[in-house]
This record gives C-alpha cells, structure tokens and sequence, in this order.
C-alpha cells in the first residue's frame, strides 16, 4: 500500500505534523491493539476528550474486545463483555449505522465501558457503506463532534478495516500452510510424531503412522506390534530426559509391524510448550539399522586399520633403528630435493639438533647446499637408477673438510614416478689419507726400489771384480799347484837316482865297501829318504789343496791295518823301546774308505807318537759308535803332551812345536796338516787330548760306510 | 824263477825304457846284478823297435817319455799280436791323478812309482814273471800292481 494512496486531510501547521507523524505509525503497525491505542492517545492530546474506548469484533468469534481505553477505570473494563449477536444494544446497532450516533443517556441493562453518559459512537470502517468492524466511543466533546475527532475516526477505522481484512486472508492462508507442513512431513522418511508427555499421539506422520497405529483392517501381529511399539516409545520418553528444552538422543529398539523385524531407531525428542495447548514433544525416529551394522563394520575395520597402523609403526620403527644403525649418514629425499628422512649420522651433517653457533648453522646449509645440488644431478639424470659421486662437505662443528662419496638410487612408484631418492654417504677422509699414504709408501719403495737397484748394481760390480779375482787366484793357485806337482817331480827323478845309486853301493853291487864308507852312505840314504819325504809331503798338500787326490775307496778290517802298520814301523818301534800295543773293542766293522789313505794317517799318527814319547807306552784303539756309525782310532802315547794353548797349532801347515825338539825329533811339520786334511776329505775328523807332561791321544773318527757325498 | 822261458834265454830279458840315462843305467846294472839279461831304450819309438827286436821277456817303462810317450808305446806293444804277451810295468814319477788310471787303460800289467828303490822293482818284476809263468802266449789278465812304494814323515 503506497503512501501516495492514502486520503490525507489538509494539513496545517503543528496539527498537521502530528497528524502526519500518526499516519506514518498507522501505516508501519500491523496490530490492532497498538494502532487502536495509539490512537486514543492522539485523541486525549487533541481534543477535549474525557472518556474514551476502541471496541473491536473478534474475527473467529462473535465477541467485541476492548483493544484501548482512556479515563476507564478498571472495574468498568473487568465488567464489559458485548456480543455482536445481542442486536438490541445500542452499541451493537450503532456497527452498521452509515453515520456517528451521539448517545445521551443509556438503558441501564445496556452496559458500556465508559462511565459518562453522553457519548459518542463511531463505527470503524473503510467505508461508510459496509458494516464497522470496530467502535470508537468518545465522551467529553460535547453533542458536536469536532474535526479531530471526526478525522481520527475516519483514520482508525480504515486502519482497523485493513488490519481485520489481513487476519482473515491470515486465517486461510494458515490452513494450506497446514497442508503443506503435513504432506512435508509425511514426505520424510523418518517417522515423526507429536505426543504429549506421556507419549500419546497427537500428530505422526505416514512413517511413524505405520509403526504407531494400526489400521482397522490389520492383522493381529501388526495390531500386537504397534502396540508394543506405542508401550516402547512411552517407556522411552518417559526413563528419558526429555525435561530438558534441549534435544535428547537415545537409541529405541522397535519391532517393524509387516516384517516382524528389529529395527534400531535413534529417537531424537524434544519439548515444546504451546500457551494453548500446554506441553507436548516432538520425536523424530531415525532408522539406524543399517547404520549399526555399517557401524560395526567402521569397526571392525577400523580395528584392522590399527592393527596395520601398529605393525606400520613396528615395522617403520625397526626400519629407523636399522638406518640409526647404519654409520654412514642415509638421506631421502623426494622430487623436490626436500630432505623426508634422515637417520642420526645424518641429522649431525644436515640439521644439527640442538646447536645454535653461527658458524655450525651456516655449514650445515652450506652441506645442505652440496647435498641439493648432488640430488637434483640424480633427478635430472632419468633412468639411471644408481648415481655415484663424491660431495665436499664439512664437519658442521668443526668445520673440518669432509670429502664423501654420495650413492644414490631413486624409488619409483608402481607408475614409474620418480618418488624419492635415497643418498648413502661414505666418508673418504680415511680412503683419501690412505690412498696419499699408499702413494707415500709407494713412492718411498720407488725410491728404495733404487736404491736397492743401485746397491745391486755396485754389489754385481764389486762381485764381477772378485770374481775375476778369485778366478785369477785360482789359476794362479792352480798354477802353484802345477808347479808344486812338476817340481816335486823333477825333484825325485835324481833323488830316484842318488837313492838308487847308494842303495847298490850298500848292497854291494859295484863291489865290497868299507865300514867307514858303509856308514858315509847311509847318511846318504837317510838323508835322501829326508828330502824325499818332504817333497811327498808338498806334492799331498798340493793335491789335496788342488782338489786333486785321488780317492780309492774299499772295505778293510781295522786290525789288519793295525798289523801292517805295525809292521810297516817295526825297526822304529824296536829302536824305541816302547811298549807298543793294539786293541779293537768290541765288534768294529769292515770300514768302507781309501784304506791307503787311512793307513797313512794312521802311520804318521804312530810314527808321531814314538817320535814323541821318551818312555813309557803307545796304545792304538779301535773301537765303533754304532749311533754315530763312526768308527774311531785312538792313538794314545805317554809322552811329553801338549799344552792346552798349543793344541790347535799342532795341526798347522809346517808346524812343531818347538823348532829345537823338531830337529831333534825329525819330521817334515807337514804330517799332522796332511792327517786332519786327508781326514776331512774322507768325511772325518782328528781331534786332541793332551795334558803336558802325561801325554796325548790323537782320534781319528771316520763314517763307517764311507764318505756321505 | 825260471830265467830262460823264451827262445832258449839262459836269463830272462828286461828291456828298461827310460830316458834318464842315470837312472836307466842304474835300473840296468841292477837287474843285471840281480840275474837279469838287460836291454835298454831311451824313447818310446826305440822301446817298440826293440821289443820288436828282442822280444824280451818283460819291459819296464817310464811314461814320461820323449818322441813317444809311454801310455802310447804301451798301447801300440798291446795293440800288436807280436808283443801283446810281454808284461809291461809302468814307472810314474807321479802318482797324480789319472796316472795310474792312463797306466792301466794303455795296457800295463803293474806299475810302481818313483823314486823306486832296486830291489823293490826286481821284486815287482820278479813277482810279474812268475804270475806269466805257464801262459807265455797268453798274458791274461793284467796283473794287480803291487805297491812298492813307502812314505811316511
């Protein structure tokens, strides 16, 4: 309704302010009551109005209300009740009256709220011409109505004709929205139902209908189920805290009438409080049969899922303890180059817990750095799954160079995405050190290697030169011994002769000789014999120094060499006067040797020992050491011994002694030289006892079987 | 002793190859005073030409020997059916190695080493007849060399 539209009166100064300020109210209210009050209100302010009153017809009913008052005391309204039917009240015929009636004086069965007796009565419409559906009654104004008052009258009563007619449209328009909220709720599938505390029905909807109330026509069982439903649902609300205004949720187990099923419901109800109907709730049941055993599978799963989620976390754990384990520091990374896991050698590199020192913090991004670079290498080279290089970091506290060897390998996913990268660091400082000592070492061998070659070559030099020494020494040698051997030969060939000669001379040969001349030869004779044996002296050593002595080897009986030596020495031992004998003890074998050899030692051993021994004895022993396999003779004389100091020497080249005894004694010096040197090379020895004074025994040990070559 | 084995000899025949006329002579005058016919040589050509000759019963010789020496001479003497039968002994003025072993390979029946005393060689020789006594055309085995000779210091 435009404002436009509304017939306004000629407005003049404050009069028409206050008017206009009204209207405006009028048309913002949509309550009788208010706009009816308001109005008297305006009424009192401008105009002399003692009493007055709005009546106003109840649209449902047949009963005037009285909506506002002025001046009315209370008894008078507690006391007023009019009915539109009661037709003989004046009040009630003044409603289709087409004018105002002024009323002077009242019948007194014909009660009013007002207590003056003269009042006016003004029907409220819109139009003179229909039937008012309110009264205004003013009183105090006198018999004429005033401008004020008319123009009120004519304003209320258009407002109130607006306000009623809007009531009426209200009351049919409730009645489809009614409809409307009914099939609403018969359209959830929920069953839904207003009852009253106790859990009577009032209102339920198709749903709950079919669970609640069972129709004329049902069976027995869908009667028994709805009622036991009906008990059910009662027995809920009323254990229920349903007192609360707030919502309360239980869960209510009722029986499905046609299936004869269980069904679990969730029963949702709350209270409600109506002026005019007092206290009722309203429950809604939402079917969770399906949602429990959707529940008891969530469960179920859920179970399984926490089950794998432990195992998960063993499993993940028992990973972290192998990679903690692990020395070398192992990084994963994914396809950003974002470090996703890192075991504890690795932490120490890359993120240093618990160190806030400038210095660490810069070479922990610094090895960060490195570590980015080297990965996104790995990246960038697609379909290599391994990657090896070497990363310069540093130790993150010490700032030490740590050179490291990174291997790398990429975990795809089952599409073939590169998802990670896992880097393994191998620390090279010590490889590195060990490869410069290596280098070291190897370079000291070099040179060692040299020096060796060096010391080498001068050694083979200085081995050539003795070579060729020894080589000269030795044809020189051999050229001694040459000479030696020719020499000593070209020696005997005359002495041969002068022995010879003299030997026929003294055998008469050319003729008798006298006993002087007899005697001059054989001085002749034992001379000659004299140089004779040195020169077989010389010539022995020559020969066996050459190498050069022939060796003849046989077996022989010890004690008949004894017996031939003994012989051999027969007029020296007669000459002697020495008791001369010889023993074999025990059973000494057949020696395997060169017998002249051994008979020439122990010739010389004899002949030394007679040579030797002023008085007393000589004894020749043989004997055998059958562990050894040795067979020796021992030459034992009680002779002027040998001094302890001195015994080694006996047994040098051109040695006696004493030069005096040797004169005395004879011999060449040579014997006991050539004895130890023939006795080595039969695999023998000769060795010395001897006390000064008590004389000596020279042993010859020699190898029963011969020389072991 | 039987002297006069061979072609109606009243004493058996020593031929003396040495070239050393002293000690040849020596050996000679010896053998002769022992009971020996005594025919000599100074080489070894001369030693085969005489015992071509002579026929002796027994040579006596040196090795060392100028023109022919006497492992040579030896050789030839038993290399030749004439002279195979006639016993030879060696006389070595060293006994150095290989001497004695080149004696008995060219052929001799005993050897001794110088200086050799007189009457140790008649007894060598002496001892070698006797043994080739009976086998006059067939000398046999060598005889083993007896030694003769004694040295002591």
């Amino acid at each position: 309704m435009a404002r436009a539209a509304a017939p306004l009166a000629p407005l003049h100064g404050i009069e028409a302010d206050a008017k206009l300020a009204f209207v405006e109210f009028l048309l913002t209210s949509i309550d009788v009551q208010e706009s009816s009050r308001r109005a008297v209100d305006w009424l009192v302010a401008h105009a002399p109005v003692t009493e007055a009153a709005v009546l106003v017809a109840e649209p449902l009913s047949n009963d005037m209300l009285l909506v506002a008052e002025h001046g009315v005391s209370s008894g008078a309204i507690m006391e007023f009740a009019l009915s539109r039917e009661d037709g003989n009240h004046p009040l009630i015929q003044a409603l289709a009256s087409p004018q105002p009636i002024y009323i002077e004086s009242l019948q007194p069965h014909h009660r009013v709220p007002l207590e003056a007796r003269a009042f006016h009565v003004i029907p409220l419409r819109a139009e003179p011409t229909e039937t008012g559906h309110g009264l205004l009654l003013v009183a105090g104004i006198g018999p004429q109505m005033d401008a004020e008052t008319v123009w009120l009258g004519r304003t209320l009563g258009k407002q109130v004709s607006r306000l009623l007619g809007r009531q009426l449209l209200a009351e049919t328009r409730f009645g489809q929205e009614r409809m409307l909220l009914y099939s609403i709720i018969n359209a959830v599938t929920d069953p839904i139902l207003l009852t009253d505390t106790e859990g009577k029905l009032i209102i339920a909807n198709s749903h709950a209908e079919k669970l609640f109330a069972a129709p004329e026509e049902a069976s027995e069982g869908w009667r028994r189920a709805a009622a036991l439903n009906n008990m059910l649902f009662s027995a809920a609300l009323s254990t229920s805290a349903v007192g609360m205004t707030e919502l309360a949720r239980r869960e209510l187990l009722l029986v499905d009438p046609l299936e004869g099923s269980d069904l679990l419901f969730e029963l949702l109800s709350s209270r409600a409080k109506d002026e005019r109907q007092g206290t009722y709730v309203v429950s809604i049941l939402r079917n969770v049969t399906d949602l429990a055993r959707a529940k008891e599978e969530i469960e179920e799963s859920y179970r399984t899922l926490r089950i794998a989620q432990a195992e998960v976390r063993d499993e993940r754990h028992r990973l972290d303890l192998i990679i903690d384990s692990v020395a070398d520091p192992i990084l994963v990374t994914d396809q950003e180059g974002d470090i996703v896991l890192m075991n504890t050698p690795a932490e120490r590199l890359f993120n240093a817990p618990g160190v806030d020192d400038e210095g660490t913090l810069r070479r922990v991004r610094a090895n960060g750095a490195n570590l980015t670079s080297f990965v996104s290498n790995v990246l960038t080279r697609s379909g290599e799954q391994r990657y090896r290089g070497e990363i310069q970091l540093g130790d993150p506290l010490t700032g030490r160079p740590l050179p490291v060897e990174a291997v790398a390998g990429t975990i795809l996913s089952e599409q073939g995405e590169l998802m990670w990268v896992v880097t393994i660091l191998h620390d090279l400082t010590e490889a590195i050190e060990k490869a410069r000592l290596y280098e070291q070492l190897k370079q000291a061998s070099v040179e060692l290697e040299r020096k060796v070659q060096e010391a080498t070559a001068e050694l083979a030099e200085q081995n050539e030169l003795l070579r060729r020494q020894h080589i000269e020494l030795e044809q020189a040698s051999a050229l001694k011994s040459q000479f030696l051997a020719n020499m000593s030969h070209e020696f005997r060939t005359p002495l041969n002769a002068i022995l010879g000669y003299t030997h026929m001379l003294l055998n008469n040969v050319t003729g008798p000789v006298t006993d002087p001349q007899r005697k001059s030869l054989t001085r002749i004779d034992s001379n000659s014999r004299h140089l004779l044996a040195l020169i077989n002296d010389i010539l022995d050593i020559t020969r066996i120094e050459a190498g050069r002595m022939p060796l003849n080897a046989t077996s022989f009986g010890i004690g008949e060499l004894f017996e031939e030596v003994q012989a051999e020495l027969e007029p020296i031992i007669k000459r002697s006067n020495l008791a001369v004998t010889t023993k074999v003890r025990g059973a000494v074998p057949a020696v395997r040797s060169d017998r002249q050899k051994v008979k020439q030692i122990v010739l010389n051993l004899l002949s030394n020992a007679l040579k030797f021994t002023p008085a007393g004895s000589v004894t020749m022993t043989a004997s055998y050491d059958g562990r050894a396999k040795q067979v020796a003779i021992a030459v034992r004389d009680t002779g002027v011994g040998i001094p302890a100091a001195d015994q080694a020497k006996v047994f040098e080249d051109f040695r006696q002694l004493d030069s005096s005894p040797a004169r005395g004694y004879g011999g060449t010096g040579l014997g006991l030289s050539i004895c130890r040197r023939l006795a080595n090379i039969l695999g023998g020895t000769i060795e010395l006892e001897s006390m000064p004074g008590q004389g000596s025994t020279f042993t010859l040990r020699l190898p029963a079987k011969g020389r072991r070559r | 002793m039987s002297p006069a084995h061979v072609k109606g000899r009243a004493q058996p025949l020593v031929l003396v190859v040495e070239d050393y006329q002293d000690a040849r002579e020596m050996y000679a005058a010896y053998l002769q005073f022992s009971g020996f016919d005594v025919a000599e040589a100074g080489n070894g050509v001369e030693a085969i030409e005489k015992t071509h000759a002579l026929l002796p019963d027994i040579v006596l010789m040196d090795l060392a020997l100028p023109r022919m020496d006497g492992w040579e001479a030896t050789r030839r003497l038993k290399n030749d059916e004439r002279t195979r039968h006639i016993p030879i002994v060696a006389l070595t003025g060293h006994a150095l190695a290989g001497h004695a072993e080149g004696a008995r390979e060219a052929g001799c029946d005993a050897f001794v080493t110088k200086p050799c005393l007189p009457d140790a060689l008649v007894a060598e020789i002496k001892r070698l007849l006797e043994h080739h006594r009976g086998k006059p055309d067939h000398p046999g085995e060598p005889a083993r060399a007896a030694k003769s000779t004694k040295r002591r210091t």
